[in-house]
């Protein structure tokens, strides 16, 4: 005889089972109906929820090493956050391209963006945009400069940023811009005006 | 001890954490989003930040000698501290130990100590000795009284030991490094410590004070635990000694800043290059003297601070290679040939100019900084070559965010933000080598930019960064193209060597 206590630990146990089981093949479903987006489109991001905006790209360019503002329609959702990350990957995407005025390493990617009120954004990006960068002061403060100014610019309220790599500071993106420090965004406003002139 | 400590402009850990709030539900995103990834790369992040909160202290005893200055960790037992004997002697000679039941027999060189669990007398060459409290063993490990070291080593060593026991420290033969303080008379500002051996301290600061902590070095008291000292910005300065370390704390009403000389005998505190009280850099970590020697560069004049004009930094060096300008030239090598070539023109031009590295070694960042203000120049000049672009770009320094909760510290400014009173006249320099380079029809542009150690340096700072005047690479390292651009950058800081000098 199986004593009654047991018998209920076995039906509980045997409902989590299923439970589960039924969450997996959900999880799943969701996953698979979910596309992939395809890492080199051009310059347009891979689709999201939500109507196309209008906003504004600081797209850097190594060949006079400026910065120009330049429209772009990008898909954005309604969430703030999802908002910047959206706005930063229309960026890195065009970044990637094949004509790329400011080629970043293959691979290249923000892992997320966090807002922390009052001001904070946190831009992680991926190790391989950090440890492919290539080095040079000029090179990598249009990089620093293009992905604070089009966040900033897009996304208000924002007062300073910080750069991790993977989830962790680092010193420098490539061996010269500090990413040590909190990025003070007015500073970066007044660098992005003289990055748009060669004088 | 100090409530900052090294504080090198590492960014306040705790504004990293991001709130759980920033990070809301996917709902409406159709990109693949679990939670689960971000929530170890918060748990991981905040675990990152967490370890150094969580180590809890250890209690350690320093031990001074001349064959070595090591430290072993204390355990307590019944209330009492006890030390591992074996691990206390083997730095000091040749030993070993041998387990018998209750009994534990030590060998020293020639000395045989024998010991008894839960006994208080030992024999030593088969005499008594008194341990003060019991003998105890832990896995074949005989542990002694803390307090049973003056009498017992002794014994074993055939000369004296000398054993601090409230700070735990323990002076093995004649090791102690004496000290004296002097303010300047000529200078009162200006206080000067000599050491009869070379040390090490680390250095922290905190409103009012400068903590001095040496824990490799065999320091003792001066005759009086407090000094003073006829300045009225370092009034005085207190000795103490705790947890393995002793310590100088150095009463101010002013930021100071620390500088070694004479290998590592001298230290000079400072007033941080005259600035108004509320902008001065606190000091950040020393550096070691020997990376000094190694570098064999000594940035640091042997005597009291002796003012070069100009430091010249040639970034990058040993294995921070800089940018790979092309597959055998890095950039490293060619900061290196600017910075030599700009010296020459400086001091051709009658301005006293000090390569900081003026060999294939590389400095820290800090240490670079630190050099830099403790010589108290009038203009640092860090170079960069790159291949991108054309010309020469000259920077001044892009300050971080701060804001007064989060940096300051009373009278101190933080160390990322040490450069934002020089700006000023930093763009001045800046401004006046640009217009120099124009004049030798080189294409030029001023920027900011986020670049290390700028932001860090007290005075006048700018960076250089040359590229090729053409597409071609290989022009950096041409001796026409050096010439002109080191030379025009001497002129430009020529063309403005009286308002740098003033500049407070
Ligand atoms: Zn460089």
């Amino acid at each position: 005889m199986i004593p009654r206590h047991f018998f209920i630990a076995l039906s509980i146990l045997l409902a989590a089972v299923l439970g589960m089981s039924i969450y997996v093949w959900h999880m799943r479903g969701r996953a698979a109906a979910t596309p992939v987006p395809s890492a080199n489109t051009g310059p347009v991001v891979a689709p999201v929820a939500g109507n196309t905006e209008r906003v504004t790209l600081y797209v850097a360019y190594d060949d006079i090493g400026i910065l120009r503002a330049q429209p772009a329609q990008v898909p954005l959702p309604s969430v703030r956050q999802q908002r910047a990350e959206e706005v930063l990957r229309a960026l890195i995407t065009l970044y990637l391209d094949k004509s790329s005025p400011h080629p970043l390493p293959p691979g290249s990617d923000i892992r997320s963006i966090y807002l922390v009120d009052p001001g904070l954004a946190v831009i992680d990006i991926n190790a391989a945009f950090a440890d492919g960068h290539r080095s040079g002061v000029l090179a990598e403060e249009l990089t620093v400069a293009s992905l604070i100014q089009t966040l900033s610019a897009n996304i208000p309220g924002i007062l300073k940023v910080k750069i991790l790599v993977e989830g962790r500071q680092r010193e420098t993106l490539a061996g010269h811009a500090d990413l040590s420090n909190f990025f003070d965004v007015s500073a970066i406003n007044q660098l992005s005006s003289q990055l748009q002139s060669t004088q | 001890m100090p409530s900052i400590s090294r504080r090198v402009g590492r960014a306040p850990g705790h504004l990293v954490v991001p709130s759980p709030a920033a990070h809301p539900c996917s709902c409406g995103d159709n990109r693949p989003r679990h939670p689960w990834p971000r929530f170890f790369s918060l748990l991981t992040m905040l675990l990152f930040l967490c370890i150094p909160l969580c180590a809890a202290p250890e209690k350690h005893l320093s031990v001074y000698s001349t064959a070595a200055n090591y430290s072993l960790p204390i355990v307590q037992r019944q209330g009492r501290d006890y030390i591992g004997l074996l691990e206390l002697l083997e730095p000091l000679g040749t030993v070993s130990a041998k387990t018998d039941g209750l009994h534990w027999r030590l060998h020293y060189n020639n000395i045989l100590g024998e010991f008894t669990v839960d006994k208080t007398r030992a024999r030593i060459q088969g005499r008594d000795a008194d341990l003060s409290a019991k003998f105890l063993m832990e896995n074949g490990r005989g542990l002694v009284p803390l307090a049973s070291l003056n009498s017992l080593l002794p014994r074993f060593l055939g000369g004296p030991a000398n054993l601090h026991e409230e700070s735990a420290r323990l002076f093995i033969g004649n090791v102690a490094t004496h000290f004296t303080a002097l303010v300047a008379p000529e200078d009162p500002a200006h206080l000067v410590f000599q050491f009869t051996a070379p040390v090490n301290p680390s250095v922290a600061t905190e409103p009012g004070k400068l903590h001095l902590t040496f824990s490799h070095e065999p320091l003792t008291a001066p005759a009086s635990p407090t000094l003073t000292f006829a300045s009225k910005t370092i009034p005085s300065a207190a000795y103490s000694e705790g947890n393995g370390a002793a310590e100088i704390t150095v009463t101010t009403n002013v930021p100071l800043m620390a500088g070694f000389s004479n290998d590592g005998r001298t230290i000079t505190l400072a007033p941080a290059k005259s600035l108004p009280a509320a902008t001065v850099a606190s000091k950040p970590a020393m550096p070691a003297p020997q990376n000094v020697q190694g570098a064999q560069s000594p940035p640091i004049p042997s005597s009291a601070p002796r003012r070069y004009f100009a430091v010249v930094d040639a970034s990058h060096g040993g294995a921070d290679r800089g940018e790979a300008l092309s597959p055998t030239l890095a950039e490293k090598d060619v900061t290196l040939a600017f910075a030599r070539r700009l010296r020459q023109e400086l001091e051709s031009r009658g301005i006293s100019t000090l390569v900081l590295r003026d060999s294939d070694a590389n400095l820290s960042l800090d240490d670079r900084a630190f050099f830099a203000n403790t010589t108290h120049a009038a203009v640092y000049i860090a170079l960069h070559a790159a291949s991108s672009g054309h010309g020469v770009r000259v920077y001044t320094a892009l300050l971080p965010y701060a804001n007064a909760t989060d940096d300051d510290r009373g009278p101190f400014r933080s160390w990322p933000t040490a450069q934002a009173s020089s700006i000023p006249t930093s763009q001045a320099a800046a401004a006046s080598v640009a217009e120099a380079l124009k004049k030798g029809e080189i294409t030029v542009r001023t920027l900011t930019a986020p670049l290390r150690p700028l932001n860090n340096i007290v005075t006048a700072a700018i960076a250089v960064e040359v590229a090729p005047p053409a597409s071609d690479v290989s022009s950096l390292t041409a001796p026409d193209y050096q010439q002109l651009i080191a030379g025009a950058v001497a002129n430009g800081i020529v063309a403005i060597r009286a308002q740098l000098a003033a500049a407070p």
